[in-house]
């Protein structure tokens, strides 16, 4: 059952009144839940703000969450949910700290068993609920943001072109290739061959695990693209089993340069080099 | 309409493309050209698109037969200078230009072509300077 402005009123004394009680009891609630990972004075700034925000949202009469009034409330449980996130802590871990309100309150109820105090009780808790759901989905929201940041920067630092030898640079793969990655490995290498003017390409695939048809293919565009803006690319790296896979997946790599290792690569590169007098 | 400036600069003829590529501006071109090689009587073409963000199949084509046309004429064409966006998309398309030659700057596109002429006449009895040096 939802809060009337009245209760939300009555609650927003409560909390004024025993404000002191309040935060001490949850701050020690929330340390034992957390077992010392964050620091006591930490914690205690966090439910003091906290219980400030919850005031201000009942004394400005919010009967729901997403009221402007508790629009404070919002932000502080955000901001909670966000420095939980970051600093490792679990979902549950990170709502449990909010539901230990509605235990706290309990406590400073406790003397009066009245019918209209339970009734007030369910309301606020329900409250609590609702403010708890909401740092759960913050919580999973920031959590997400920090995952895809993390594989961006992953796709960033996964994908370097060296530049091995004048007018020679090389892309040495490691890890999976996905569309994702070859888009990115194949706008790199285009703009590092402008950007140098180097007529070779290799890209190593020594640390790509698998080339199945659709790694395959990625490489062939990138090769054919360089292709089209003048560079050429060889493919070095090529492992006994990859071969293996290659051949008995009918891949032609057509008239495209492949070696085993990369020095073979640079050998064939320098010598075409001399022969073509650049 | 607008034109494309063709420069001769030496045994080469250099044309940047730094307009729109409409199809009348590419006919254009074609035309031009194979009149400045029969009047100049140059071996090599260089045609820089780096200025170009957008090259369509009609383009394209039109650069495959102005290559075609100057191979007719003994002129070698070089395109030189393609954005690696417009690499990929060409490539997204499945259109690979065949029979044009590409470098990544008009100075490695004057070397292609230099190293081509020195292929192409044995009978040339001076020693190839950029040989000397590199050796």
């Amino acid at each position: 059952m939802p809060l009337s402005p009245d209760e939300a009123r009555r609650f927003a004394a409560l909390l004024e009144g025993q404000a002191e009680q309040l935060a001490s009891r949850w701050t020690e609630l929330v340390a034992a839940g957390l077992r010392g990972r964050l620091s006591s004075a930490e914690l205690r700034r966090q439910t003091t703000d906290l219980r400030r925000a919850f005031q201000q949202a009942f004394a400005g009469g919010a009967t729901d969450l997403g009221q402007d009034a508790a629009a404070e409330l919002r932000a502080q449980l955000t901001e909670l949910s966000s420095g939980r996130a970051r600093q490792g802590f679990s979902a549950t871990e990170t709502a449990v700290s909010i539901y230990a309100f509605k235990d706290v309150t309990l406590e400073v109820l406790g003397d009066q068993s009245d019918a209209a105090t339970l009734r007030d009780y369910v309301a606020f808790s329900s409250f609590v609920d609702q403010a708890a759901l909401f740092t759960f989905d913050s919580y999973v929201r920031i959590r997400e943001s920090i995952i895809a940041d993390q594989a961006e920067q992953l796709l960033e630092l996964s994908t370097p072109v060296v530049k091995l030898w004048e007018g020679v640079v090389a892309v040495p793969l490691v890890g999976t290739l996905d569309s994702a990655r070859a888009q990115v490995v194949m706008e790199r290498l285009l703009q590092t061959l402008v950007d140098t003017g180097s007529p070779y390409a290799i890209i190593d695939i020594t640390g790509v695990p698998a080339v199945d048809t659709q790694v395959a293919q990625h490489i062939l565009k990138t090769v054919v693209a360089a292709r089209l803006m003048g560079a050429d690319c060889i493919i070095s790296g090529i492992r006994p089993q990859i071969a293996q896979t290659i051949v008995a997946l009918g891949i032609e790599f057509g008239d495209i340069a492949t070696k085993s290792s990369l020095a073979d690569a640079l050998r064939y590169v320098i010598s075409q080099n001399k022969r073509s007098g650049r | 309409m607008e034109r494309v400036p063709v420069l001769k600069i030496g045994d080469i003829l250099l044309v940047s493309i730094q307009i729109d590529m409409e199809d009348q501006v590419a006919l254009q071109l074609q035309e031009d050209l194979a009149e400045r090689i029969v009047a100049t009587g140059v071996h090599g073409v260089i045609i820089d698109i780096s200025a170009l963000d957008i090259v369509d199949s009609f383009v394209g084509r039109t650069l495959a037969t102005i290559a075609s046309v100057s191979r007719v004429l003994d002129a070698e064409t070089v395109v030189v200078g393609m954005r690696p966006a417009v690499a990929i998309t060409l490539v997204e398309l499945g259109l690979s230009l065949p029979g044009i030659r590409t470098a990544l700057n008009v100075e490695l596109g004057i070397a292609m072509l230099g190293s081509r002429e020195d292929d192409g006449e044995p009978e040339d009895d001076e020693p190839d300077p950029v040989v000397v040096t590199e050796s």
